[in-house]
């Protein structure tokens, strides 16, 4: 119950398209640059800021209230903070939990994040709905705005950025015990009891999370650099190889799809996020940035193999294109005909359609977002390999899609019907 | 899964009266789904025994009957409208019991009707505490540890494992009637003894204590193909240990790290499942150990509920409509998200403010009761807040409570007990207050929270915002304050009043000054997403940000102002008025305005009018929607006393008043004036008188003669109303009850004796009037008309009578210049018809009229207040022959107040409404008796004991009571005048007489009917002890004698068995064409 009033110290946001937002600072001092994104998850502020996937961004939350039940070091979901700014309409003057640590200011001020409160954040949320995720600038030092706003016009933006280098790991280590530079601390929360595969996983930006669900699945997890060559992923002889979420442009990390073209139909692999749009673009697919993002963790998905709805947890601004891999394969695809990309019949109809690639053969459309339709997951048909562009460990969000590191290893184990046996 | 093909008519059981634990939530709910099935093209054949409601007009549903919630009336309407389903879940737990009496007595199964919504076994499973402790721990969920007593022996032996405190449930009742906390072992005997009596199945839980934990709420919805939302969250603001109707309530979830809400998520969803709710909706509650987290499961209801409504209104999530849906084969990625239009149903809404839900209670009303807050529900209503912060929610929903106060104290009108922290640490209807006033005593987050074990979180909120009261406070005045500073006490839930009490300025000059500052509102939408998608429902709040997002528009706007929450008085049958004035307002061409704060009426859909505000309606509030909207025109008259005594202000402040003029409201109730309008016309009218002094009260009740009705202007000790007979009396209860003054006179009436009364709802468009109903009430003058049974037709008035009532009606209406609805009391004693009282605006027997005349009062009313001619409506003829008598009889709260008199008098103390309709006036009598209590007696032993003034008049009634065949027992008084009329009858003592007396026979179930009326005034008489235990035992208790004589000539209605008791639908009523609906 630390009070953590801070003294009203004024702090600006300013927007590329010259929109200025006031407030005070409720962290760091300074000013940082980001691409301006919302989210809108009520709960779980503490993962969101520590996601690695947040780099280069700076993040508002569509929660008023901020801050309530401080911070604790169970809930971390990497080693540090990785978005680069946070602003919030209220930050909590008292934390009230039983696992409370430390407050958030003090954890932000700890971790270097300038943030921000007071600020009308439902109306920053419309902005950046109708005119896009944009360039940004947090600062409780310059508060001139014409400046400010200058500054977030010359900043660099996030596409064709890559971001991946700077969040992840420089050394391989296995989960459970000590990163190699200290990076990675070892999880006191869950470790394979008796692991059954071994499985190498790519860091661009991992969540913890998600390797504490591969390890409820019976993984033991290797995580490499994203530097790593297949050749010397394929030498620490995996089961399976994972693809991991991480920040920035999917174009700009072309190292990493290089390196899954070569893993892909060797090994099983399963990506989430990055890891998706990676797969994505391995089978020949292209990418394109959404007008604002999904960022939350209500957000319907459907598994098109089960006709479940899954609410998932996403953080993503990029999206793959399912038409882009290759032609329909009607006779698969229950004779329909539609334009592979016409998403919505697909839903409506309760098909999950199949193109060709080039490359990997036949890829299957597995899951839908059902706000606006677009791709959520693949699998390919002809080698072991799927992806999801949400987030199945959420944290934060619910805990519907954990199925899926069950269906990773169903296919590891060889079965077909990995997707709909789990569930 | 598309819509089901082979159930084509659905059977839909409402929740009946409005009693204390069920509201109006289940209007909201119930009309939700029947429009919504209709939509669909459903047949809908509705059962709900009350007329107050939206869902029983008689569009809502193909086949409405206003019959009584009881297997009997309903197998009865089974069998005339073979039904193919029955939709069980959004009656609430009377027409969840009723159904689940139908499946279980097979008559579902006789006559092929399918239970849909929920299954017999999921309903048990939930409801039943063993089968649903069991089924938790099943999925590896905690419950509270607990035994199940069938005696109090049991009780002890559980506590004796338990230890104190505990919790005691009776299984099966209502709102958790019955239930409560126990201390001590004396407690706890009292508790389980009555508690056993209430449960259906004689059956009370003990549960281990966990008072003072954190109390959390899940509203799930589940569909076929096992989709499952969360579709709000609430955290409770007072620990465990209050009823959540009872507690303050906040969504979202406040205190909840993503990790335990997610647990939370899963349990909640788990459960769902393990309990077998197929489609649906249910309510979860948990209960959170605040030092170690440990989360317990408290109960889940598995249908609609209280909190459904909140959690709907809260997200613009509308969990009913959606639980109709699912119910007919839907599943949830099937539906549309109605706000956005475009992203499905099948999510979890986020929201970017808080909302804030605080309970109205009405203790006033019953001096003698305990207003501690307990495990057994007491609140009569609720009004709802939204904000961007707690502290703003919070503020604003402490003056939606239309209590008299501006907000959360700082209004001038603080009074603390010195027993400051027994007051602070118990809870009662005061409690915020003092949780305020102790941080302006420099109490500290942790002093408070140890002894209110409030959470801090929202402790610290609340210090927060009494800190920027303090500096208001301290800025030296009005002109002190900056607009920094105004903002900050705007977003901090301030009030203006209550910045012009701290500053010493008045409201108007607070406005001035808040908008010369620049201080203006904004308006944000509730869109269920966090503004993720464009909304395209005007759902709004106000606010103090940046940015206003209402929509432009360039139709003429009429905006409605609400009832406010329900309390005593104030009921459904308000709400019922505003939302037909949407509709009729929206017909002739406006786009429509709501404002309300009542989170669970229909008005507050958005579905009823074209924009709604979800905001307090005081004058600063409406003021503030005003400005942003420029309605052409605000009713005022709809929404009860809540909108009407703001009608002058904002009139005042140059806004246009549809309907009657204030002026003329005035003139009502300005007695001197309105007593000239009388001898103008030539209308009689009891005499009266003011006083100003103790004095004066006794020269004006001499000059006038008692008996007197007495109305202080002030009360002392919650008493309002009284009759006195003689001048001792007056004397005394001048002196205890009442504080006179020159600033607050008495109100002396010669009260009527033994009159009948008449009341009257009609129409005036200025230049004719017509006449809705004229209602004869049962009981006689002197018992608030709120409070009696009353009949369409008049069922003993002669013609000539009526006559002349309806032409005081129509002069009346005239002469005030009432343009929209009136409604008149009469009083007719020896043929002479007096004017008691009349109300120039919605009354809370329009719903009852326009069902019982098939012709829509509130609407007629707006089209008039629209500028339309009743001439041109096309009408049907007034005073017709109806074919039918409708009953509209009182439901009242006593068994949830015990200590309180259940006497009836001037002061209203009934919750609500329920009506009967047969061909004859005892058979529509008997049943709106039998919608209330669901039986009548007909045989065992009639208990009579009447005051002298009634020992004439009850002889019939015992003699019809013997022919009956009823053994009668008496007191000795009222027995030797049974006596030398002839009727058997055995001697019993009175309480005071000695052992055994009347009490202990209705202990011992040996009395089947009681009817005592009160003699004098005395309190904690014997006539009170015998209606207590009355009360206690479920005894049918009748405290007048016309009441008396109605009910004796039900039972014979109902003894007779001869078809009196038919159903009958309202669409069967004869109405004739041009009837405008």
């Amino acid at each position: 119950m630390a009070d953590t009033t801070p003294a009203h110290v004024p702090a600006l946001l300013a927007l590329e398209d010259g929109t200025v937002f006031h407030g005070t600072a409720c962290g760091a001092a300074g000013e940082a640059y980001g691409e301006i994104v919302f989210n809108t998850s009520m709960a779980g502020y503490q993962e969101v800021l520590t996601d690695p996937s947040y780099a280069g961004q700076i993040v508002t939350m569509t929660m008023p209230h901020i801050g309530n039940y401080g911070v604790n070091e169970a809930d971390m979901e990497s080693r540090g903070v990785f978005a680069s700014g946070f602003v919030v309409r209220e930050m909590s003057v008292l934390t009230s939990n039983w696992r409370a640590e430390e407050s958030l200011p003090e954890f932000l001020v700890r971790h270097g994040v300038v943030a921000m409160e007071g600020v009308d954040t439902r109306r920053l949320t419309r902005h950046v709905r109708e005119r896009g995720a944009m360039r940004a600038v947090i600062s409780t030092v310059d508060l001139d705005p014409d400046s400010l706003v200058a500054k977030a016009a010359a900043s660099p933006g996030l596409v064709g950025r890559d971001l991946v280098a700077e969040v992840a790991v420089s050394e391989p280590f296995r989960w459970g015990s000590e990163g190699p530079d200290g990076t990675l601390p070892v999880d006191t929360g869950i470790l394979p009891v008796s692991p059954r595969y071994r499985i190498v996983a790519i860091d661009s930006g991992i969540k913890y999370n998600i390797v504490r669900r591969l390890a409820e699945a019976s993984c033991d997890v290797t995580v490499v650099p994203p530097t790593t060559s297949a050749r010397e992923i394929l030498a620490h002889e995996p089961d399976g190889v994972f693809l991991a979420n991480g920040p920035g442009d999917p174009a700009a990390v072309d190292y990493l799809y290089s390196t899954l073209q070569e893993l892909v139909g060797k090994v099983p692999v399963f990506g989430i996020c990055l890891g998706h749009q990676m797969l994505s673009l391995a089978v020949g697919c292209s990418t394109y940035k959404l007008k604002y993002g999904h960022r939350g963790g209500n957000q319907p998905v459907k598994n098109l193999l089960s006709g479940r709805v899954e609410i998932t947890s996403q953080n993503h601004g990029f999206c793959v294109d399912f038409g882009s891999i290759g032609p329909l394969v009607t006779e698969e695809s229950a004779g329909h005909s539609h334009e592979a990309n016409d998403l919505a019949a697909w839903v409506e109809a309760g098909v999950a359609p199949v193109v060709r690639s080039e490359r990997f053969g036949r890829v299957q459309l597995t899951h839908v977002n059902l706000n606006d339709m677009t791709v959520e997951g693949i699998r390919l048909l002809d080698v072991p390999a799927f992806s999801v562009q949400y987030h199945p460990e959420a944290a934060p969000g619910p805990h519907d899609s954990r199925y899926l590191f069950d269906a990773f290893t169903a296919l590891l184990d060889g079965r077909d019907d990995y997707l709909t046996a789990t569930g | 899964m598309p819509r089901r093909d082979d159930i084509k008519k659905i059977l839909v059981i409402g929740s009946g009266p409005i009693i204390i634990g069920q509201a109006c939530e289940f209007d909201y709910s119930g009309a939700q789904a029947c429009k919504v099935l209709r939509e669909d093209g459903f047949e809908v054949v509705l059962v709900n025994s009350n007329p107050a409601t939206i869902m029983t007009d008689p569009e809502m549903a193909d086949r409405t009957y206003v019959e009584p919630i009881t297997p009997e009336f309903v197998t009865k309407v089974i069998e005339k409208e073979r039904p193919d389903a029955l939709l069980p879940t959004l009656g609430g737990q009377t027409g969840l019991n009723c159904a689940v009496s139908l499946a279980e007595s097979g008559i579902l199964e006789e006559w092929g009707v399918e239970l849909i919504g929920a299954r017999l076994e999921a309903i048990k499973k939930g409801e039943d505490r063993k089968l649903f402790a069991e089924a938790m721990g099943r999925i590896g969920l905690d419950v509270p540890r607990s035994g199940y007593a069938y005696s109090l022996r049991d009780a002890e032996d559980i506590v004796a494992q338990l230890g104190f405190p505990v919790v005691a449930r009776p299984s099966f009742t209502l709102g958790g009637a019955g239930g409560g906390i126990a201390y001590n072992i004396e407690e706890l005997r009292d508790i389980v003894s009555h508690g056993l009596a209430l449960s259906p199945i004689a059956e009370v839980l003990i549960e281990e204590s966990v008072l003072g934990w954190k109390e959390y709420e899940m509203e799930v919805m589940r569909d076929r193909n096992d989709n499952a939302v969360i579709v709000c969250s609430i955290e409770n603001f007072d620990a465990m240990g209050v009823h959540t109707g009872d507690s303050i309530t906040v969504a979202p979830a406040q205190t909840l790290t993503d990790r335990e809400y997610q647990v939370m998520r899963d349990a909640s969803i788990a459960i769902m499942r393990e309990i077998g709710v197929e489609t649906g909706g249910s309510n979860v509650q948990f209960a959170i150990d605040p030092a170690n987290g440990r989360m317990v499961v408290i109960e889940m209801n598995p249908r609609v509920s209280r909190s459904s409504a909140l959690a709907s209104k809260a997200t613009g999530f509308p969990i009913a409509k959606f639980a109709a849906k699912l119910a007919v084969g839907y599943t949830l990625d099937e539906i549309s998200n109605d706000i956005t239009k475009e992203t499905p149903a099948c999510f979890e809404p986020s929201i970017d403010y808080t909302v804030v839900k605080i309970p109205r209670w009405a203790f006033e009303k019953f001096p003698g009761t305990d207003p501690t807050l307990t495990t057994r529900m007491k609140s009569v209503g609720e009004a709802m807040a939204i904000g961007r912060t707690f502290a703003e929610a919070f503020g604003k929903a402490m003056r939606s409570l239309e209590n008299g106060r501006a907000g959360l104290g700082a209004d001038g009108k603080d009074r603390f007990s010195e027993k400051f922290d027994a007051m602070l640490a118990t809870p009662t209807d005061q409690r915020a207050y003092y949780i305020a006033e102790a941080f302006r005593r420099d109490y500290t987050v942790a002093d408070v929270h140890g002894l209110t074990h409030v959470d801090p979180w929202f402790l610290a909120q609340i210090e927060r915002a009494v800190a920027v009261e303090g500096e208001v406070a301290a800025a030296g005045g009005l002109d002190g304050i900056d607009a920094a500073l105004m903002r900050r006490a705007k977003q901090h839930g301030l009030s203006d009043v209550q910045v012009a009490h701290l500053t010493g300025a008045v409201e108007a000059e607070v406005r001035a000054r808040r908008l010369d500052l620049g201080v203006r509102p904004t308006f944000k939408s509730v869109d269920t997403c966090a503004a993720e998608f464009a909304a395209s429902t005007p759902y709004y709040y106000k606010t103090y940000e940046e940015e206003d997002e209402v929509a432009a528009s360039d139709r003429p706007k009429a905006m409605i102002l609400g009832a406010g929450p329900n309390r005593i008085g104030q009921g459904i049958e308000f709400d019922y008025c505003c939302v037909h004035g949407a509709y009729a307002l929206a017909e002739v061409g406006y786009e429509t305005i709501m404002v309300n704060c009542n989170p669970e009426t229909v008005s507050t859909d958005y579905d009823t009018s074209d924009r709604l505000y979800f905001e307090p309606l005081t004058f600063e509030d409406v003021m503030d929607i005003v400005d942003a909207e420029r309605p052409a025109g605000v009713v005022v008259t709809f929404g009860g006393q809540t909108p009407l005594k703001l009608a002058h202000a904002l009139e005042d402040a140059g806004v246009p008043i549809m309907g009657t003029p204030p002026e003329a409201i005035d003139l009502a109730e300005d007695r001197q004036r309105f007593a000239e309008v009388l001898d103008r016309l030539g209308i009689a009218y009891p005499a009266a008188g003011t006083a100003h002094t103790h004095d004066e009260a006794v020269e004006v009740a001499r000059r006038i003669g008692f008996p007197l009705l007495v109305r202080p202007s002030y009360v002392l000790g919650g008493r309002g109303m009284v009759i006195a007979y003689s001048e001792e009396y007056l004397e005394r209860y001048m002196a205890e009850a009442a504080s006179v003054s020159p600033e607050h006179p008495v109100l002396l009436d010669r009260f009527l004796e033994g009159a009948i009364e008449v009341d009257v709802d009609a129409v005036c468009d200025g230049e004719s009037v017509y006449i809705g109903g004229v209602m004869e009430h049962i009981e006689e003058a002197g018992i608030h008309s709120g409070d009696s049974a009353c009949c369409i037709p008049p069922f003993s008035l002669g013609e000539e009578t009526v006559e002349r009532i309806v032409e005081h009606a129509r002069a009346l209406a005239l002469e005030l210049g009432v343009r929209g609805l009136i409604n008149i009391q009469f009083a007719v004693k020896d043929q002479k018809v007096y004017v008691l009282e009349v109300n120039p605006r919605a009354s809370r027997t329009v719903p009852f009229v326009s069902k019982a005349t098939g012709v829509p009062l509130a609407k007629v009313a707006a089209r008039v207040m629209a500028g339309g001619k009743l001439a041109e409506m096309d009408l049907p003829p007034e005073g017709r022959d109806l074919g039918h008598y409708s009953v509209k009889e009182a439901v009242m709260p006593f068994g949830r107040f015990p200590g309180a008199d259940s006497v009836l008098g001037p002061e209203m103390k009934s919750t609500g409404e329920v009506m009967g309709v047969a061909a004859d006036f005892p058979a529509a009598y008997a049943k709106s008796q039998l919608a209330i209590d669901y039986s009548l007696p007909t045989g065992g032993t009639a208990f009579i004991s009447v005051c002298e003034r009634d020992k004439r008049a009850i002889v019939p009634v015992a003699k019809h009571l013997a022919t009956l065949g009823f053994d009668i027992v008496s007191t000795r008084g009222t027995s030797r005048v049974l006596k030398a009329a002839g009727i058997p009858v055995t001697e019993v003592l009175k309480v005071h007489e000695g052992r055994p007396n009347i009490v202990d026979a209705m202990k011992n179930g040996e009395v089947q009917l009681v009817i005592n009326t009160p003699f004098g005034q005395e309190t904690r008489s014997d006539g009170y002890h015998i209606r207590a235990a009355a009360i206690r035992h479920g005894i049918t208790n009748i405290t007048t004698v016309p009441a008396a004589n109605a009910v004796v000539n039900a039972i014979d209605a109902v003894a007779s068995g001869d078809g009196r008791l038919d159903v009958i639908a309202l669409q069967d009523f004869d109405v004739p064409a041009g009837e405008p609906s």
